[in-house]
């Protein structure tokens, strides 16, 4: 299986704080990684390091490589490197925009002007996000007049709409409700097929119901990365099996 | 209990007493000007040149000089202000020569008016042979506006969230598409207000324009921007200290029309501000 994602000798600093120490990690291919564990275990770290925003972060460094398709991001052009990964952050941030303007924002800063080409991205984007059905009256509506739960499946619709290989989810989920989470995640799975997604979050049963693989980190380092049906019955690192059963973290 | 409630009672007029006193002198300096100055207040007032050595009124040509002298300050002060922000709040590293920069425009706040007067008259009107002029006049108060301009845009800019950024550069915009689509969309209101209140400052300075353009007396409206002009706070003072025997009447129509000119612009702003805090929805 071809790897999507190669991630080798990964080390991050914010000033001298240590964020991420020596990560050796592969993506396949439209699989769901699950990254689980603690504040402050460089989840999040590693994530915005895969699309380079930690790169507008005055006081980050990095050594190591990441490579998309065989690679290194830092060879790409960052505007379409970021087109390419997309994010959906923790919290629901839609632009103080209608909820077409929205999803069209991506594509138009990529070229797209044709207004017919950009609704039929909008409606495919919106369909994939299991939104389209809840919004497609109201596409010309304030995107903050929706609830919580719609204005992240927007705004996954919104990374859809630039067309990215790969989705990252920084915990998508930690200000929803249960049913906006089970929306979300059905979204993600249907759409294992065309993308491959990398999931943080803080919800360990998520990652359970979610993930093919999942990976568990803890101060900066990974300490474990298994299939999540394995790695949730028999963790081979004992502070898994402590985090996931819920004595810490 | 009762302790406590007294204690309530004393802050209470207190603060009550400090917000009187504090606004007395505005209501005061208000009243006063309105009450001498609105008799003067009559088309032939404002609409015609000076007449009887400037002591009959007429103050059409200050108040078009002043007009003219605001209109060439905003096309200097603003776009190069809301530019030099635009670069220090969204591009710039925060680095020793970043903050040098901002220390710098934080000290030209602080610079004394009669300063910004002496600087044009030295570099303007004299080393760049401009002459007392609108233009010496203009770029000398949009030096001193440029500072309020930076600060207010700045502050504009900052308002907006973060978050719309990282969403926007996430989406694999550039930073211009992002200054442009998102940023400044999301701050113009605060730099419209921001620039507007600087202006109306620079209105009503007297100083700045006192070496660099201010006629005595000029009775024709200016046809360049070489000309020299009238303008509204060097008239009062030509009115209050220069001319003997000015009636009081005149003197205070001419404040009146000033501080009116400056309030509507205040006005202006604060509508524009609360006219788009209604609108926003963040």
């Amino acid at each position: 299986m071809v790897n999507k994602l190669e991630i080798k000798g990964l080390n991050v600093w914010y000033d001298e704080v240590h964020a991420l120490k020596e990560l050796n990690l592969s993506v396949r291919a439209n699989e769901i990684l699950g990254v689980i564990g603690p504040s402050n275990s460089g989840k999040t770290s590693f994530l915005r390091c895969v699309n380079r925003l930690n790169d507008l972060h005055d006081h980050f460094r990095m050594d190591g490589t990441i490579s998309l398709d065989g690679q290194n991001i830092r060879e790409l052009d960052i505007h379409l490197l970021r087109k390419r990964i997309g994010i959906v952050f923790a919290l629901p941030l839609p632009l103080p925009l209608s909820v077409f303007d929205n999803i069209a924002y991506g594509p138009r800063m990529h070229g797209v002007k044709n207004r017919s080409k950009l609704l039929e991205l909008a409606e495919r984007s919106l369909r994939a996000a299991a939104i389209w059905d809840e919004v497609k009256d109201r596409l010309e509506t304030s995107a903050f007049k929706l609830s919580g739960g719609q204005q992240q499946r927007l705004c996954i619709a919104r990374t859809l709409a630039v067309e990215p290989d790969v989705i990252l989810y920084d915990e998508p989920c930690s200000a929803l409700d249960p049913i906006s989470t089970l929306k979300i995640e059905e979204a993600m799975r249907n759409l294992k097929d065309s993308y491959t997604q990398i999931l943080v979050t803080n919800n360990v049963k998520q990652a359970a119901r979610v993930a093919d693989r999942t990976a568990f980190f803890l101060m900066g380092e990974m300490l474990e990365l298994a299939e999540t049906g394995k790695l949730f019955t028999t963790p081979a690192n004992k502070r898994t099996e402590d985090y996931i059963t819920g004595r810490f973290g | 209990m009762i302790d406590s409630k007294l204690k309530e009672k004393i802050a209470f007029v207190l603060l009550l007493t400090a917000t009187i006193i504090v606004i007395a002198p505005v209501v005061l300096i208000t009243g006063l000007i309105l009450f001498n100055g609105l008799p003067a207040i009559s088309f032939d007032f404002l609409f015609s040149i000076p007449k009887d050595g400037m002591r009959g009124g007429g103050i059409w040509p200050a108040i078009v000089g002043t007009i003219y002298l605001m209109a060439v300050t905003a096309l200097f002060s603003i776009p190069f202000g809301i530019l030099a922000a635009i670069y220090l709040n969204e591009y710039a590293k925060r680095n020793w020569l970043t903050r040098a920069i901002e220390l710098a425009i934080i000290n030209l706040a602080g610079v004394p008016s009669i300063v910004y007067g002496l600087f044009g008259l030295s570099l303007f009107v004299e080393f760049l042979g401009f002459g007392a002029s609108i233009l010496a006049g203009s770029l000398t108060l949009a030096i001193m506006t440029l500072p309020v301009v930076i600060t207010a845009t700045r502050e504009a800019l900052s308002s907006v969230p973060r978050s719309f950024r990282e969403v926007s550069f996430s989406l694999g915009a550039s930073r211009w598409q992002t200054v442009r689509h998102v940023v400044l969309p999301n701050a113009i209101p605060g730099i419209l207000t921001g620039t507007i209140l600087g202006l109306s400052r620079a209105a009503g300075e007297t100083a700045p324009i006192l070496f660099t353009v201010a006629a005595f007396y000029l009775p024709k409206l200016p046809t360049s921007v070489y000309d020299q002009a009238m303008a509204l706070p060097y008239h009062i003072y030509v009115l209050s200290t220069q001319v003997p025997n000015v009636s009081v009447k005149i003197q205070y129509g001419t404040v009146l029309v000033l501080v009116g000119m400056i309030f509507i612009l205040n006005i202006v702003a604060s509508y524009i501000r609360s006219y788009f805090r209604k609108k926003k929805t963040w």
